[in-house]
């Protein structure tokens, strides 16, 4: 029932993964990414092939670990709705990519999902959310202007960018953890890089 | 949200009605019985009719023109045989809510001055993928009986749950010159080509309500094949439609229709093509679905100085009562509705993932709110806050963001109590939510009297009340016993036998119920079969009853327009003796074994059984089989 995932991906890491769930239990979000795209057939093509795994033998896993095993047509919303939101949160193919975020000043880290965003005001409303403070507003000229804050990343050669720079896909692809920088550190980054 | 035509659907679902389909059946027995002379009845060939009857005739076609409501007409065709044809030849808005319980060639030879059409097929339950692709409910095999019978009179038809094909919507546009209102509602089966060549030919097209619908993209640009000129649309919908749009066609339509009062965009329009479209329409729209209500995906974020300025352009429109869309929000955006807040009576949030503080400053506004839709990520913070303005909230609709039985919760009975509290005119809930005590729900059912719908799904399978561990039994007892007009209920969490026992004891007039993952014995589903005269629908996945249970009901099912039951301990034994008792309905038996091997005792996954003035229908797929 494992579907390896194809040779498009770089390293294969689904065959590699070490998980909890049931065997078979992917297909759920194998049938998201299919839902995503409206062309024929019809995504309930999809699903029905879950419906030989129906409730029935579901319930009898009661006890089994719940976390990834989903039972068909519950809980009863529309798949469209459901998608409406797979589709929001971009196409989610394979994992989220998750990256640390310090903040300069904050006892712990967090930890976000990049893949939920869709694009750079996104992201910095959900900093600013996470970590109640302003960043203030990016221009090219003078990074981040109006606040003490200014949002960091170590890219893939290890090198701390203004977050902004590049196009979005770059960033996601490239991005490695997020700092927040605070103070006059943070304001140095912003003139004559 | 679906629109009004779609609430009016499910409306008709719920009269009490004496199901129009089986008159036949009644009526001919009638007919054998003497009847008093001078009331026009009872004609025969032989029979002269008098001046008197002449005048009464007329009289009763004048009379029976003023009967709209299905529910009276039918009663009307009871009466007697000339009742009948008079009713069925002055009949012009008809409703039939099983596509398979009449066939199309009875319907045209009874009812013969047909404007209005509603049509719904496939069952509930089949929205959760849990019947298979193709099982029915087809448009096809209805489109040329239609077209010849009611040529050139038809021109508004609503469908439900039914496959529609590209052919058929241009054989309807064909037959039907004239036609004006097509709203289809959870349909599937068609894409941007057939809408191309419906809305090219329908010159006359007034209503176009494409409402949850799969629509395909077949790369066509459909906006543009509406007709040159001016326009007489008065509704357009296709926030369902999830391809990209021609938008210079749209506005240039928008312009051309000076009776647009409804316009839902699709999540491919953003808000600055939005505000075009207000900028020409706004003051005239009474119905607005947003799109996306965020910037378009080719514009460069940043570019400030140039965003207009939406809240005037939304401050003319003075017109609007029903806001929906926010498909994919920023919610920067939000003040820009701000002026139409305190005139809403609709607000539609159930796709914008927005939180309490967001929601607050849009919600103080809307005190004339009466239906209201969100998501969860509003918290029970934002329940409050509605709780706390919308002292007019007739319907409530919450739904998860993260549909999953594990997932995030973020309300719970907290938010349903303030509502309970808050809004005592409550009469329709929908709520999702992965914990609730019985405490919430007894409160609900003591301060919103006025409830009919009370739908509540916990979304985790067989969970009790998180604060007492006990079942919801009490809970659920509480509405059926103190909501004395409720017509529908749908449960969840764990449940026992002593909830249907409630339910059979206390819901006289319910018509609707859906159980899942609920009860312990055959007496559970006894108590509902026997215990609720109105059931119309009754809907049941993975719950422990099975055929003694089904066969408690038998003196029901005629009564009702359909029963499904799913993953539960039925055997097609049981299922096939119920066929032999009933045989006017039809027992299918979906997701069945290789047929020829099937034996008495082998399981029924899934049983969908309805009355049926028609018998077996002739489309049956291969895992289906009727008994």
């Amino acid at each position: 029932m494992e579907k390896a995932l194809g040779y498009g991906n770089d390293l294969n890491l689904k065959a590699t993964e070490l998980r909890l769930g049931l065997p078979g239990t992917d297909e759920v979000e194998e049938q998201a990414v299919s839902n995503v795209r409206n062309k024929r057939p019809m995504p309930e093509a999809s699903m029905a092939e879950e419906c030989g795994g129906n409730g029935k033998s579901d319930a009898e896993h009661e006890t089994a670990p719940p976390a990834k095993t989903q039972i068909v047509g519950w809980p009863p919303i529309r798949s469209y709705r459901k998608n409406s939101f797979q589709a929001k949160k971009g196409e989610p193919e394979g994992p989220g990519i998750y990256v640390k975020v310090s903040m300069d000043g904050a006892p712990y880290l967090r930890k976000i999902d990049l893949k939920v965003y869709q694009g750079y005001p996104d992201l910095l409303k959900a900093l600013e959310n996470m970590f109640k403070l302003t960043i203030g507003v990016y221009s090219e000229r003078e990074g981040y202007k109006g606040s003490e804050y200014a949002p960091t990343y170590e890219d893939k050669d290890g090198d701390w960018m203004l977050v902004g720079d590049v196009p979005w896909e770059m960033f996601t692809s490239s991005c490695k953890r997020l700092r927040i920088m605070k103070g006059s550190e943070a304001r140095g980054l912003g003139c004559g890089v | 949200m679906r629109n009004d035509r779609a609430e009016r659907m499910s409306e008709d679902d719920d009269h009490r009605s004496q199901p129009s389909d089986l008159d036949f059946t009644t009526n001919k027995a009638r007919n054998c019985s003497p009847v008093a002379s001078g009331s026009g009845s009872g004609v025969t060939e032989e029979f002269q009719p008098t001046y008197l009857d002449e005048v009464l005739d007329n009289v009763l076609e004048n009379v029976l023109d003023f009967l709209t409501s299905r529910r009276d007409r039918n009663a009307a065709s009871l009466v007697c045989k000339s009742w009948y044809r008079k009713e069925a030849h002055t009949r012009s808005e008809l409703f039939i809510g099983n596509c398979y319980a009449v066939s199309p060639d009875r319907v045209t030879a009874r009812f013969t001055k047909v404007r209005s059409l509603v049509l719904k097929g496939k069952p509930r339950f089949a929205d959760f993928g849990l019947m298979p692709p193709g099982w029915g409910a087809h448009f096809n095999p209805w489109v040329m009986p239609l077209a010849r019978a009611y040529r050139p009179l038809l021109e508004k038809v609503h469908l439900k749950r039914m496959s529609v094909t590209d052919d058929d919507l241009e054989m309807l546009a064909e037959s039907f010159p004239g036609f004006k209102e097509l709203v289809l509602v959870c349909c599937d089966g068609f894409g941007t080509s057939g809408l191309s060549v419906f809305v090219r030919k329908c010159r006359q097209l007034r209503v176009l309500d494409l409402v949850e619908s799969e629509v395909s993209d077949d790369e066509v640009d459909w906006i543009s094949c509406f007709p040159e000129g001016e326009s007489c649309l008065e509704s357009l919908i296709f926030d369902c439609v999830e391809c990209p749009i021609n938008f210079e066609a749209l506005e240039r339509l928008v312009s051309n229709s000076p009776s647009l009062k409804k316009l839902g965009l699709n999540r491919h329009v953003s808000i600055g093509q939005l505000y075009r479209l207000l900028l020409i329409r706004g003051p005239q729209l009474a119905h607005l679905g947003t799109g996306s209500f965020s910037l378009s995906e080719l514009a460069p974020h940043g570019d400030q100085e140039q965003e207009p300025d939406y809240a005037s352009v939304f401050s003319a429109c003075k017109s609007l009562v029903f806001l929906s869309g926010f498909r994919e929000i920023i919610p920067d955006y939000l003040p820009a509705i701000y002026p139409v807040c305190a005139n809403l009576t609709s607000l539609n949030f159930s796709y914008a993932n927005i939180d309490a503080e967001q929601l607050r400053p849009v919600i103080r506004n809307c005190h004339n709110v009466q239906v209201f839709w969100a998501l969860d990520s509003i918290c029970d913070e934002g329940l409050q806050a509605v709780a706390a303005t919308c002292r007019e909230l007739r319907e409530l609709r919450v739904f998860p963001i993260d549909a999953r039985e594990d997932g995030e919760g973020s309300v719970s009975e907290v938010g349903l109590q303030a509502i309970s509290e808050g809004c005592p005119k409550l009469q329709s809930i929908l709520f999702f939510c992965q914990e609730m005590t019985n405490a919430a729900v007894i409160a609900m059912s003591r301060n919103c009297p006025d409830l009919v719908v009370f739908r509540l799904c916990i979304m985790g399978r067989h969970r009790p009340d998180h604060v007492t561990g006990e079942p919801m039994d009490e809970g659920f007892g509480a509405i059926v016993m103190n909501c004395k007009k409720l017509t529908r209920l749908a449960t969840s969490g764990l449940l026992t036998d002593k909830a249907f026992h409630y339910i059979g004891r206390y819901g006289k007039l319910v018509r609707t119920l859906s159980f899942a993952f609920a009860g312990n014995t055959d007496s559970g589903l006894k108590y509902v079969l026997e215990g609720c005269p109105q059931l119309q629908k009754l809907e049941i996945r993975d719950s422990p009853f099975g055929d003694a249970a089904l066969h408690s009901g038998l003196h029901q099912y005629y009564n009702m327009r359909f029963l499904w039951m799913s993953s539960c301990r039925l055997t097609h034994e049981g299922c096939r003796q119920v066929a032999q008792a009933l045989p006017r309905l039809v027992v299918e038996a979906i997701g069945s074994p290789n047929k020829e091997n099937m034996e008495m005792d082998d399981p029924v996954d899934t049983l969908y059984m309805y009355r049926s003035l028609q018998g077996q229908r002739n489309d049956v797929p291969e895992f289906v089989t009727i008994l």
